[in-house]
């Protein structure tokens, strides 16, 4: 009970402290709430623009589910063709690999063309981050298969489907996850990153807006905001994860 | 192969034996080297032997275990089984490894049953039979554990239990007890012998342990250091069932000392 209690409290006392600490640096020393606000007026300010910002946060959270959802479904396949197939793996991973070398804020205004200012061209961002990851850890995983399970599998005489989809990929699964926990996070900045290069919608342009208004408070409920969210979907992932892999739950969950 | 013996079972003039190994040789290549790996290797057993394949790490035995199973092409030589030359996985070979090689993933029941599932067998009866060997192996209450929830003995019995759930004509063992300690060892060499008198399995047991494999072996095929090369065929007389008292005969003794003559381990 008490390792329970602790698991919070430590993480909420550490937060707590910071807050302090901010909230008596801005009293004491008198700072203008244009440089910092306090943050007694962060949190006045999430609350007076309450609707604003869920709005906002919901089009961006629509942008990074989407971007990260695109990333697995794309990401996970090219793994598996690269992993299979020698062939595509020495023609095309080079060149994955090369094009990370890219900063992705580089890539942004041609995003904008392709994809116009809609959503597209912020989920393509989302997806442009956060998909490399997914590729590298699944491939991880897939190679990292036992080779006695392998050998198994073919004493049994498992076709190529079975021996994929009953050993290898539930085998790559945790490399899988800890790739997705990744890709989750980076598709927040990708999504942001999107929303400053051209948009009129998502916590991205409000923070964007609300900082040439000079309305600092607004402009770290912002932030505050897509933080949450970025802790949000990553415990989504982790919920998934223990969801879909119950064999790795602590031992004292036993029946 | 003529072929012209398709039945072995019937007929007592002349009985083939069950399964022969006959100049089997295994070169692997290199860098342009080629580097034998199992030389000229000869045995043969009968149904429901126990054959042990004792040896120095490293010096072939388990690619000539993996040649029996048909996992390993042989560069030379002719195996068969049942009066089938196998030179490709077939089915009805159980494998068990040194590590429990368990999916994680699966339940102790459901990995019982992966070779089921596999072969498309996956019915009652095959549920039935997955609670009775794991009831053998004392494992009928953790059925529905995970693997990381048991010790590595336990897991290493949920191996042996899918290893044979397919009732397979032969096991193949690579040095299935080598990571386990001491005293779970000889427990689980008395549940292999349980284990065969009741399954009626024919056991080829790759270890490195004299007295392992004298304690459990019908016959002890002694290799060499790399490359493989038979030095001795040991028939051990010693009447089962065996039990701990076994390992304090004067023959069982003698037996041992003939194995680490032969292993160069003894001086005569």
């Amino acid at each position: 009970m008490s390792r329970s209690i602790s698991r919070f409290f430590y993480p909420l006392a550490g937060a707590a402290i910071i807050v302090l600490i901010w909230h008596y640096y801005v009293v004491l020393m008198q700072v203008s709430i244009v440089v910092l606000p306090t943050p007694l007026q962060v949190l006045k300010s999430m609350i007076d623009n309450a609707r604003i910002l869920t709005e906002e946060g919901w089009v961006t959270a629509l942008e990074c589910v989407y971007g990260f959802a695109l990333s697995l479904a794309i990401g996970i396949p090219i793994a598996v063709v690269m992993t299979y197939s020698r062939i595509a793996n020495q023609m095309f991973y080079p060149l994955l690999v090369a094009s990370q070398s890219i900063p992705k804020v580089a890539v942004a205004p041609i995003l904008l063309i392709w994809f116009g200012t809609g959503i597209k061209s912020k989920l393509a961002m989302a997806f442009v981050i956060a998909f490399f990851p997914v590729v590298v850890d699944t491939a991880t995983g897939l190679r990292s298969t036992s080779p006695d399970l392998l050998e198994l599998a073919r004493s049994l005489q498992c076709t190529r489907l079975q021996t994929f989809f009953k050993i290898q990929l539930p085998s790559a699964l945790p490399s899988i996850f800890s790739g997705a926990k990744i890709a989750v996070t980076l598709s927040v900045i990708g999504a942001v990153i999107g929303e400053f290069i051209g948009s009129n919608e998502g916590l991205g342009n409000l923070l964007l807006t609300a900082n040439s208004q000079l309305n600092s408070p607004l402009v770290w409920a912002s932030l505050t905001v897509l933080s949450v969210l970025g802790m949000i979907l990553y415990g989504l992932v982790v919920l998934a994860e223990k969801l879909l892999m119950p064999w790795a739950a602590d031992v004292d969950l036993k029946h | 192969m003529n072929g012209n013996e398709k039945s072995p079972k019937d007929g007592p003039r002349a009985q083939p034996p069950f399964g022969r190994v006959v100049n089997i040789t295994k070169t692997f290549q290199a860098g342009g080297n080629t580097f034998p790996a199992v030389k000229d290797v000869s045995f043969q057993f009968r149904k429901g032997d126990l054959i042990s394949l004792l040896g120095p790490s490293g010096c072939g035995k388990t690619t000539v275990l993996k040649m029996m199973g048909g996992l390993v092409p042989s560069s030379g030589g002719l195996i068969e089984l049942e009066g089938r030359v196998i030179s490709a996985p077939f089915p009805g070979v159980g494998v068990v490894f040194q590590a429990p090689t368990l999916m994680p993933w699966r339940t102790v029941l459901s990995n019982v049953l992966f070779p089921m599932e596999v072969l498309g067998k996956n019915d009652a009866r095959a549920n039935k039979r997955a609670h009775e060997i794991l009831n053998l192996v004392g494992l009928d209450s953790f059925e529905h554990a995970y693997p990381r929830q048991l010790s590595g003995g336990m897991q290493q019995r949920v191996a042996l239990c899918r290893a044979i759930i397919h009732e397979p004509s032969i096991l193949l063992m690579d040095e299935p007890f080598g990571a386990l300690d001491e005293l779970t060892r000889l427990e689980m060499n008395d549940l292999l012998l349980d284990l065969r008198r009741v399954t009626g399995a024919t056991v080829l047991f790759v270890t490195h342990s004299i007295s392992e494999a004298i304690y459990l072996s019908d016959q002890v095929v002694v290799f060499s250091k790399r490359p493989a090369v038979i030095v001795k065929e040991l028939t051990i007389d010693i009447p089962y069932p065996r039990s701990a008292k076994t390992r304090f005969l004067p023959q069982f003794t003698e037996w041992e000392r003939q194995a680490g003559v032969a292993l160069g381990l003894v001086h005569q």
